[in-house]
């Protein structure tokens, strides 16, 4: 059937839950372009006999172009979805992603990947006046200004706001400052203990 | 904590941390936050408070450079420090929001900017556009590059009108009356039904679709909430 590949793209969108990126389905957008090409070559054929004067092939080449429509829209939804949610990841990741996102995206999405990065630090950099702000921080209300939280893993020290080295350790519990340790949260480093 | 709660706390910081402001800080800072709930509720996007914005990251350095002065374990350091902290969290929200609508609507964003040039009331700050520009730029080489670069010519041309994601000016929003307005149009007359008029009153609030009450919005005549 038409456009039956470019469906199957929309549905692996569809299957893919939040927080993960399937593999760049390369195969099955080549096979997809191939179609939009067979359709467009067969179209380019039959046209000939339209000028000529034989209407009854009007129908199949409206058919076949309303295919190629369809093929092109299935596309680029499948690409752009990917696209935000590679930026969903930046947010939640901060700049470098972990090995098994990156293994997932193609090549071109590297690279776009690394232009966002480079525009979103150029414009939080140009926020006010004395060297910007961290939009990837204070993403929750704050609620209080220290948190308990306890090490996932071994991190080695960590220097407070006010000069106290501390070593986070395996499975250690601090009372940080909440602003500080945010970051640390998010990559899994910390973990909070709501009491 | 609900945000008035927030919001009065603030109030009290900014107050005695800057007595010779003290009728302007408080002020700005509820300017502010109308605007990030505004933007937050809003489906479309508000034009830019970069004054406000740039008036509450000075404050913010303000309080801190007075938190320095203070000795180590004085209890109105963590006082305080809560205070930037949740006035931090507004500011970078707000422009989260904002960043958010941005990439979702980038072809929509730049059209409207575009009618806006020349007025006075710009949709966004010039770091804002630069980023919108240079975020359009980036999805349509990476859409070329992949799909479009490979299909016939004929196909191939990406339709601006096609791709652009608009915001849905219909969808319903909660909403508070900030100014007396009357005679405002909520439903236009259509075949089956004739216009509905209605007259807003200073603390009314109602539940509506957006596009009628937008251009209150941005005047401040209502406010979401």
């Amino acid at each position: 059937m038409l456009a039956e590949k470019a469906l199957d793209l929309i549905r692996e969108l569809k299957r893919t839950s939040g927080g993960t990126l399937p593999p760049f389905n390369e195969d099955k957008i080549r096979q997809v372009l191939e179609e939009v090409q067979t359709l467009f070559e067969q179209n380019r054929d039959t046209a000939k006999y339209a000028a000529e004067g034989q209407h009854d092939v009007l129908a199949a080449i409206q058919l076949r172009h309303a295919g190629i429509q369809r093929n092109k829209r299935c596309l680029l939804a499948y690409l752009y979805n990917r696209l935000e949610n590679i930026r969903r990841m930046r947010w939640e990741f901060g700049s470098v992603l972990p090995a098994d996102v990156k293994y997932n995206m193609c090549e071109h999405e590297v690279q776009w990947f690394n232009q966002y990065n480079r525009l979103l630090a150029n414009y939080m950099r140009s926020i006010g006046e004395s060297g910007g702000l961290d939009l990837t921080q204070d993403m929750k209300p704050p609620k209080s200004l220290y948190v308990l939280v306890r090490c996932l893993m071994d991190h080695g020290e960590f220097e407070t706001q006010d000069g106290t080295v501390i070593l986070l350790k395996k499975n250690s519990q601090h009372y940080l400052m909440r602003s500080e340790c945010e970051h640390l949260i998010r990559q899994g480093v910390l973990e909070h203990i709501v009491q | 904590m609900s945000t008035e709660d927030v919001g009065d706390d603030l109030l009290e910081t900014v107050d005695d941390e800057e007595e010779e402001e003290a009728m302007t800080a408080p002020e700005v800072l509820h300017k502010l936050e109308e605007a990030w709930l505004n933007e937050k509720f809003s489906p479309d996007l508000l034009p830019v408070k970069s004054n406000l914005v740039e008036c509450m990251l000075d404050q913010i350095v303000a309080m801190e450079n007075n938190i320095s002065t203070l000795k180590k374990g004085d209890f109105r350091i963590s006082v305080h420090r809560m205070e930037i902290d949740r006035i931090r969290y507004v500011i970078s929200s707000y422009l989260r929001h904002r960043l958010a609508k941005i990439e979702s609507l980038t072809t929509h964003v730049l059209q409207e900017e575009e009618k806006r040039r020349d007025s006075e009331n710009v949709l966004m700050s010039p770091a804002e556009l630069e980023f919108a520009k240079g975020y359009c730029n980036s999805v349509m080489t990476h859409l070329t590059n992949t799909a479009l670069d490979h299909m016939p010519l004929k196909a191939a041309t990406p339709n601006a009108k096609e791709i652009a994601v608009l915001p849905n000016l219909d969808s319903y929003v909660f909403l508070k009356v900030n100014e007396n307005t009357e005679n405002v149009l909520v439903e236009e007359e259509t075949v089956d039904a004739r216009e509905e008029i209605m007259d807003f009153e200073k603390g009314d609030q109602h539940i509506m679709r957006y596009k009628p009450i937008a251009s209150l919005v941005e005047s401040g005549g209502v406010s979401l909430i």
